[in-house]
């Protein structure tokens, strides 16, 4: 008798954890559950549903702002993101698994012969970054590459002090990794002594490290790390925007051709290529687009 | 009565089908690397795949050979057995042989412990403390490298060593030792020379267990190589087998996908080795103590 009770129970237990696990995301899923979110319904006053954003991990505080100031005019959207790489944004669209992709780089032929399209939401300028007690302000583009390739393998080779140069990176997918190497030539070249999967992972190593050099998003670059010239242009909104540091991508919003968004979807996406967005895209550190 | 028989054949029924559902799963998951990872490897060709050095998945001209990514499991493997074994099988000996009961009931549960912690805490630990102190204590330009891995998981793979080699030694009959120590043998030499070879299948499951762990670690070990796909160099930056597959998978597409799950089959043929060794091990050993 006590084994077909506990037997019951667990059967139960099992029943309420499946149902619960039910998705919750709105424009692909099809299982019907329990769960309370995720009905997209159509009132005309307010906007219910939820927004799924999947890519770049450089767009954080550009997404971070705009879902933010979407939300609070929509109480009833949620805007998700999931910080995984431009790569694998991308991949996401394609396989449909989620509403919007991220990307900090421009789509591929091989991306678009897929039926994908992009909007450009702003523009990125890619700091340079070094420790802070690295003594190096400025470096030429000749010389970032040659430090790449590992042509260059001493900081005293570039005036600062004699020690090896450590240069950090992104993985194969990234989008910031794709913007630096076809900037600076050396596509395919690279040597890393590191490979990390997202910005912050890149920052926290040069933070950590004197010797490090690398690239990051300049919306993600604070004052633990130190972005230097380019050039003898410093990474700025302005610089970016008039083309003078030349180390600069589009963030873009991955989109399936032909393929209609939820509603919730297509007011983010306007709201976020609009005019009122341009603040907040400022404030996050990119470029504007739209203006 | 008969309701009684009815219960004993669904239970019996429900317990068969627990079973089968517990192979079905190993079968499946077993078809399916061999049906995804058979495409790449026909493709890339057998011998580029598994000899080649150079993996650049993402070129112009990918190139697909996980030699680096085989040699770098196994001797990161085989670094992390040597340095856990000893210290493992010692540890061992200490709690069921020599430490007085209450020392040993202490000591215990800090072992289990181990066992507990997820392995992205020892990532954790791993990057904020181990990195930095190897490139301090070698002088070199940053300490992310293979032996912050070895070290990871040398520790990562001692809670199942100790526990598995500590029951076996527990084990151990009594006679045994009692005969050693009559015929005059020192307590240290009855322990080495009489205990433990005893107890080997026991410590060999341990051990095998141990290296089992260790060659599918891929979250701490994430964390502390480096991750550039380097020939093994024990200051350099390295990729193992898992770290190899976690790294891309997410954005991968066409043959480059499909190269990872062969990386994922040889693996998979990796572990499926190890655990015949340990079955063959275990027979053995049963075989021999009656």
């Amino acid at each position: 008798m006590k084994k077909i009770i506990s037997l019951g129970v667990v059967l139960a237990m099992a029943a309420a954890m499946l149902a619960g696990c039910g998705s919750t995301s709105s424009s692909s899923s099809a299982a019907a559950t329990a769960a309370p979110a995720a009905s997209s319904s159509q009132a005309a006053a307010a906007l219910t549903g939820s927004v799924g954003t999947n890519g770049s991990t450089s767009m954080e505080k550009v997404i971070g702002g705009l879902s933010e100031a979407f939300m609070e005019n929509n109480s009833g959207v949620k805007v998700t993101y999931d910080p995984t790489g431009s790569g694998t944004g991308i991949q996401a669209v394609i396989d449909g698994t989620t509403d919007l992709g991220l990307s900090s780089r421009g789509l591929k032929d091989e991306e678009k012969a897929e039926g994908l399209t992009s909007k450009t939401v702003a523009l990125d300028g890619i700091a340079i970054i070094v420790n802070n007690d690295n003594p190096i302000e400025d470096l030429s583009i000749q010389q970032i590459a040659d430090i790449a390739t590992g042509k260059i393998t001493n900081w005293k080779d570039v005036g600062g002090k004699d020690s090896a140069i450590v240069m950090e990176g992104r993985e194969a997918g990234s989008g910031t990794r794709d913007g630096f190497e076809s900037i600076v030539g050396v596509k395919d070249a690279c040597k890393y002594a590191n490979e990390s999967t997202s910005t912050g992972a890149v920052i926290a190593n040069v933070t950590s490290n004197p010797n490090a050099i690398g690239y990051a998003s300049l919306s993600a670059v604070d004052n633990t790390v130190k972005a230097i010239k380019v050039e003898g242009v410093a990474a700025s909104e302005a610089t970016v925007l008039d083309g003078t540091y030349k180390i600069q991508r589009p963030f873009i919003f991955v989109l399936k051709e032909g393929a209609t968004l939820s509603d919730a979807s297509q007011a983010f996406l306007d709201f976020a290529l609009s005019k009122d967005a341009a603040d907040i895209i400022t404030n996050a550190g990119a470029v504007p687009v739209a203006k | 009565m008969k309701a009684k028989q009815f219960v004993e054949r669904l239970m019996n029924a429900l317990f068969f089908f627990c079973g089968v559902l517990a192979i079905a799963c190993v079968a499946l998951i077993a078809v399916y690397m061999i049906v995804s990872g058979i495409p790449a490897i026909h493709e890339i060709g057998i011998l580029d795949f598994l000899t080649g050095e150079v993996w650049a998945s993402t070129a112009a001209q990918p190139k697909f050979g996980i030699l680096p990514f085989i040699l770098t499991s196994v001797y990161g493997t085989a670094a992390a057995t040597l340095i856990g074994v000893p210290v493992g099988l010692l540890t061992a000996v200490f709690l069921a042989k020599i430490a007085p009961r209450h020392v040993a009931d202490k000591i215990r549960p800090a072992i289990d412990l181990l066992a507990g912690i997820p392995s992205v805490v020892y990532g954790l630990v791993g990057v904020s403390v181990l990195v930095p102190l190897i490139a301090q204590v070698f002088g070199l330009p940053k300490g992310t490298s293979l032996l912050a891995a070895i070290l990871v998981l040398s520790v990562m793979i001692l809670p199942s060593i100790v526990s598995v080699s500590e029951t076996a030694l527990a084990s151990v009959p009594p006679e045994y030792e009692e005969a050693s120590l009559a015929l005059g043998a020192t307590h240290i030499e009855t322990i080495f020379k009489v205990s433990i070879p005893s107890a080997r299948s026991g410590i060999a499951a341990g051990v095998v267990l141990g290296i089992g762990r260790a060659i599918g670690e891929a979250m701490a070990v994430m964390m502390v190589a480096g991750n550039v796909a380097n020939m093994p160099s024990l200051f350099g930056s390295v990729t193992f087998l898992t770290t190899a597959i976690s790294k891309e998978m997410s954005y991968a597409s066409g043959l480059q996908r499909q190269a990872l799950f062969s990386i994922a089959l040889v693996l998979f043929l990796f572990i499926m080795l190890i655990n015949f060794v340990l079955g063959f091990l275990l027979k053995r050993g049963g075989r021999k103590e009656k």
